[in-house]
């Protein structure tokens, strides 16, 4: 298309701007090396005509499937033929050529692929993973059953080992026992991982995974004993092919289960495994990554919203005078800014997060599992508390941008679905704040048992103490300063101290009236999901804080301090009722917090645009007409309807067929 | 047969679901008939919606048209007409998936706003779907201000007739329903001008497509606006209008007219143009907020019976998820919701009703009271339900997300009901308005509407609850809610006036109260409703 000048309003919020966005754009990716390769991997991409297709909104779901599955084999070679390996550049590739979307290998090269690497024996290793490094084996990970997703140890597959032939026999029993929801298992895979209760001897040993051929190579026909297929459209994910899968006495052979811990003689003896916990490490990677995904779909929210209320006109402040942008109202800007805020916040969050989980993981393969019940319960609460918020604040943007968000040429539609899943898969988002809470009540019980807790949850120590030592909590006066974000970590760290404790208090008090601790649990679990909030809601704070001192350039620092500020503040405003009862703040500071915040937005407003700049997506990976960069949005909408599929004829059939008969018959 | 789960909670329940379901209708009478229509819709094959998931858009539309075409011969068939009883359940009975929505719309704005020769010319020929109608008021550049609306409409005093143009991209009507691809004709709002003045924004007929062979009339652009979230079956519509003629009678002007000479003629407010608008907003409370946030519900509470999942005490079977407190906090109250947001429809029906008909007898004094109600009702309760439909998706798990649950779609159409009919926020700074102006009025000691003598009757003094029982007194809780509701706008109301008495412009001062004041009319109604 013939390049169209950039829309005034959008080059006059860009010259106004008090920091250079490139220099943020490093620092969110890494260094400025990082950028430079991140970009000249998105023009390989961008670039290559293969990579290009129609408009995914005017595809059925069947097209969708079927050009992701032509991109994914593409990228497959494009990648070995690029020589791209490092996981990152990888992760980059893929991200440009499905444009931030699933796609049906997502499995075998997310789940399949580093599940036989961690949990295959040398032998295994050998057979499997070469013919699926090179597509010929394509895997998926079937673990959810139709009646059973966060309870594992309900799952009913079998694997029943019979020492005769030394193979297990695979069952689904019951419709329950289904395998539902793997992505790629539809129609892509030609292997499964499955999960299933493994017996032998007689004896249930509980879940062991196990490698599953499901259907033919070469034909790629269903294996007899084996019905799979696709489970139907969903809530977005068009293009992944989540399927069922339901095996009839299917036998595989003892070689087939993955063996690495856990193992199964020829004779039928089983040996256990060192420690059970390890077979969890998939799930807390993907967790891990989770986050930073809320991140980034988050701001591609942002980005979207903000470029367009920069360019929509509407109403007027002043009669008389031309119609403002909408980002001059303050209702709209109390919207969006907490929520570029909480993008940014969740970015530092996510990156975190991320060498965290590399730190700990090079510990535990030296065999050092200390840290890892902290790293557990730290991705679970962090990924239910980014997933909820990015959900809800993707939502928001979306109807920040009037009617006109709700058109899937805004983008933020596809954003929604794709992301929202989240929310559930890879563990249910209560679920995971009730695990969270369980290593927090362990920590405070430590604590007031008159032992010390180390890593995030030191805080607690801290109670202990007041509790020895009363005086200090006369001493301890309040004085948050509402300017200041090391004091604002200081009132989220009383907040979540008090909310522990009082989720604590109120276990105990149930504990004494009921026999059954899991009824007391079970009563006390709104208390301990909201502890758990509290905890990560101070972790994200406390990161965002730590993150200013890092940022090298003055400018930029002082914009991400504005944020970091308006996080924090949005965050109390939003929660006024905990800071008041736990005595951190009094009513006459929340009403300063309340007017702060307010201030905040007129603070950032000139630096809107160029705060979403600085996320740096391309307008092909943003997918958005409203947040194209040259914000040249109503010609574009046009052109984009013009090819709706309704459009193709001027008189649709419908009229001959149905109209015009009834018509005639009046 | 039942499942046993399901069966067991139905023995439990401690009234009965009969008399309940009778008293949502309005008596028993109502519920009969409702099933009757039910019925005869569900058991047409015509209407099944059973592959509806599977269906392209193309198909999704054509099957719209189908639908819409049969009801009208069953309406026929069973004797149902527009006036009689049984009319207000077949949207229901459709869930919403049939086309010419937008035809009742323009039926209802000539009806309000046409001359009663007009309704005499054209009602007929519609409800005889001789021809079909669309309501053209957003444009593309604008929705919230009508005010600001482009579109042209020229009086043309040597042929009598109206010259019709979108002089530009962003004031061509985009995303009115049936329009794409239906519609013969349209509601156009325009700014009208005699001889070089303007004078504002008034409502014309404007014939879109031939009655022939339904290719477009002369001037005329117009086709489908592309995929959306959902509403695939209707085919939301782009108009691009290029010196069109109209007649002069096509103004509908019951209220304003236009004089061979050229003289305008305004009876009463010029804001009764917008009254279609506001008759929407509380016809859309029932159909499109009410029942999917109740067919949420009971599709999240149902499968939270029937899912078993963990267990709550070792040994024993899994638990039903219901039996989870965290899951209980998030259905109940959604459940208790749609209760109170049904009970507040009630009201504000009746009281709509008899503005209605005030305003027909030209009395408009009820209208900035049913503008404020309408408007800060519509914003509470779409986006309170919304966001609890949205609760009830993520509370089935997994499966919640598969289309088969229904949750998705019913997701995706009541979020869409937060923009449309006056988006949220404006809505809310409009009830805010009101609320501001009824607040200095009481304190200056004069009359106030109905709905806000609250805002006079000023209690300072704490909230006597002493336990939790307390809290289960009426008195306390809505004395509570009051409270809050006087305190958040006259603590605005006082901001406003610090500001604008320390210098500064009252725009600049109105729009720096503005998230206050969106707080304030949120609990304002939040209070009724309570």
């Amino acid at each position: 298309a013939a390049a169209m000048p950039v829309n005034a309003d959008l080059r006059k919020e860009r010259a106004a701007a008090t920091f250079q966005p490139e220099l943020l754009t490093h620092v969110l990716d890494g260094g400025p090396e990082r950028t430079r390769r991140r970009k000249e991997i998105e023009a390989l991409v961008l670039n290559d005509p293969d990579f290009q297709h129609e408009d995914l909104n005017f595809l059925s779901r069947s097209q969708r499937y079927e050009q992701a599955i032509r991109k994914s084999s593409l990228m497959v070679m494009k990648l070995r033929e690029y020589g791209i390996a490092d996981p990152d550049e990888i992760y980059w590739f893929k991200s440009f050529v499905h444009r931030g979307r699933p796609e049906p290998l997502d499995l075998h090269l997310g789940m399949f692929l580093p599940t036989l690497l961690t949990q295959a024996t040398p032998e295994q290793q050998d057979r499997f993973f070469m013919p699926a490094w090179n597509l010929e084996i394509i895997g998926t990970y079937a673990q959810t059953e139709m009646g059973h997703g966060t309870h594992l140890r309900g799952l009913e597959t079998t694997a029943t080992y019979d020492p005769s032939t030394q193979e297990f026999i695979l069952n689904s029993p019951t419709v329950t026992s289904i395998k539902w929801w793997p992505g790629g298992l539809g129609k892509t895979s030609n292997h499964a991982i499955v999960l299933a209760q493994l017996y032998t001897q007689g004896q249930c040993k509980g879940l062991h995974a196990f490698i599953v051929p499901i259907r033919q190579l070469g034909t790629h026909e269903p294996l007899p004993g084996i019905t799979v297929g696709d489970i139907g459209p969903k809530f977005g994910y068009d293009e992944m092919d989540n399927g069922y899968l339901k095996m009839d006495n299917f036998r595989i052979p003892r070689e087939n289960m993955l063996m690495k811990y856990a193992q199964v003689e020829p004779d039928g003896t089983y040996v256990k495994p060192v420690s059970d916990k390890l077979t969890y490490g998939t799930m807390v990677f993907i967790r891990s990554l989770i986050v930073g995904d809320s991140a980034r779909s988050l701001s591609r929210a942002c980005t979207i919203a903000i470029r367009y209320s920069a360019v929509r006109h509407q109403s007027e402040l002043k009669a008389g005078e031309p119609e403002p942008q909408i980002l001059d109202y303050q209702t709209q800007q109390y919207k969006l800014f907490p929520l570029l805020a909480t993008a940014y916040a969740f970015h530092f969050v996510g990156a975190y997060i991320k060498d965290t989980y590399r730190r700990i993981s090079g510990d535990i393969s030296k065999g050092d599992l200390s840290e890892l019940p902290e790293l557990h319960a730290l991705t679970a609460g962090l990924k239910a508390f980014t997933s909820w918020t990015a959900n809800a604040g993707i939502e928001e943007c979306r109807m920040a941008c009037g009617g006109h968000g709700y058109s899937r040429c805004s983008g933020i539609p596809d954003i929604y679905v794709t992301f929202t899943p989240s929310c559930t898969y890879e563990g249910e988002n209560t679920v995971m704040m009730l695990q969270t809470a369980r290593f927090l009540m362990k920590s405070y019980t430590q604590v007031t048992s008159g032992e010390q807790v180390t890593g995030m949850v030191s805080y607690l120590n801290d109670l202990s103490r007041q509790r020895i030592q009363p005086q200090h909590v006369a001493a301890r006066t309040v004085t948050v300063r509402i300017n200041d974000p090391t004091s604002l970590v200081e009132a989220y760290k009383s907040r979540a101290a008090r909310l522990v404790e009082s989720a604590a208090k109120n276990l105990q008090a149930e504990l004494k009236h009921r026999k059954s601790k899991e009824d007391a649990w079970n009563r006390t679990s709104v208390d301990l999901v909201r502890a758990s909030e509290a905890h990560c809601h101070y972790v994200i704070v406390k990161l965002f804080t730590a993150k200013l001192a890092e940022v090298s350039d003055a400018a930029v620092r002082a914009v991400l301090t504005d944020l970091c500020l308006l996080y924090a503040l949005f965050g109390i405003s939003r929660n006024t009722g905990d800071f008041l009862q736990a005595g951190i703040l009094t009513s006459s500071q929340v009403t300063q917090v309340n007017q702060h915040v307010k201030e905040l937005l007129a603070v950032i407003r000139p630096n809107a645009v160029a705060l979403v700049d600085s996320f740096d997506f391309h307008d092909v990976h943003l997918g958005s007409v409203l947040g194209r960069y040259d914000g040249n949005v109503y010609e574009n909408m046009f052109e984009w309807a013009k090819k709706s599929p309704l459009n193709k004829t001027q008189v649709h059939e419908s009229f001959h067929k149905h109209l015009k008969p009834m018509q005639a018959k009046l | 047969s039942v499942n046993p789960d399901l069966g067991s909670e139905r023995q439990t329940a401690s009234f009965s679901v009969e008399k309940l379901t009778a008293l949502l209708d309005g008596g028993t009478e109502q519920t009969r008939i409702r099933r009757a229509v039910v019925e005869a819709i569900e058991s047409d094959p015509v209407f099944s919606r059973e592959n509806q998931y599977f269906q392209t858009q193309n198909e999704r539309y054509e099957a719209a048209v189908r639908k819409a075409v049969h009801l009208h011969k069953k309406m026929h068939e069973m004797g149902w007409t527009e006036n009689g009883p049984e009319y207000k359940y077949i949207y229901r009975a459709l869930s919403g998936d049939v086309a010419f929505l937008l035809h009742r719309v323009f039926m209802r704005s000539i009806s309000v706003l046409g001359s009663d020769k007009q309704i005499a010319k054209w009602i007929p020929l519609a409800t005889q779907h001789k021809l079909i109608g669309s309501y053209a008021q957003t444009e593309l550049g604008h929705g919230t201000y009508l005010q600001g609306l482009e579109t042209t409409a020229v009086f043309d005093t040597a042929t009598q007739e109206f010259i019709l143009n979108t002089p530009k991209i962003s004031a061509m009507k985009w995303w009115p329903g049936d329009m794409g691809r239906s519609a013969t004709h349209a509601v156009v709002f325009a700014q009208l001008y005699i001889q070089g003045k303007c004078y504002g924004i008034h409502p014309f007929i404007v014939q879109l497509r031939s009655l022939q062979d339904h290719s477009l009339c002369p001037g005329i652009t117009a086709g489908d606006i592309g995929p959306k979230m959902n509403f695939e079956h209707i085919d939301n519509g782009y108009l691009l209008l290029k010196n069109v003629r109209i007649p002069r009678e096509n103004m509908l002007s019951k209220f304003c007219e236009v004089r061979p000479d050229g003289t305008y003629v305004r009876q009463g407010s010029q804001k009764i143009n917008y009254f279609t608008m506001t008759t929407v907003r509380i016809s859309l409370i029932s159909d499109e907020v009410l029942t999917p946030l109740m067919k949420a519900c009971t599709i999240a509470i149902r499968y939270s019976v029937v899912r078993r999942q963990s267990k709550l005490k070792p040994g024993e079977q899994e638990a039903k998820i219901l039996d989870y407190q965290t899951q209980q906090e998030k259905l109940l109250p959604q459940l208790a919701a749609a209760y109170a947001f049904h009970f507040i429809n009630d009201y504000l029906q009746q009281l709509f009703n008899r503005g209605y008909r005030e305003i027909q007898r030209k009395n408009f004094d009820m209208l900035p009271e049913l503008h404020a109600l309408s408007s800060g009702f519509k914003a509470v309760i779409t986006q309170h339900s919304t966001a609890g439909v949205e609760i009830c998706l993520r509370a089935c798990g997994g499966h919640g997300y598969s289309l088969l649950s229904g949750l998705p779609s019913l997701y995706t159409k009541i979020l869409a009901s937060c923009i449309y009919e006056g988006e949220n926020t404006i809505l809310l700074l409009q009830t805010a308005r009101f609320l501001i102006k009824c607040f200095m009025a009481a304190s200056a000691g004069q009359p106030v509407p109905p709905s806000v003598t609250y805002l006079a009757a000023v209690k300072h003094g704490k909230c006597p609850a002493k336990n939790k029982l307390d809290f289960l007194s009426p008195d306390i809780y809505t004395e509570a809610y009051q409270h809050v509701a006087v305190r958040l706008t006259s603590s605005t109301a006082a901001k406003l006036q610090d500001l604008i008495q320390s210098g500064v412009k009252k725009h600049d001062a109105w729009n720096q109260c503005t998230v206050q004041l969106v707080q304030a009319a949120k609990v304002s109604k939040i209070y009724l409703l309570i």
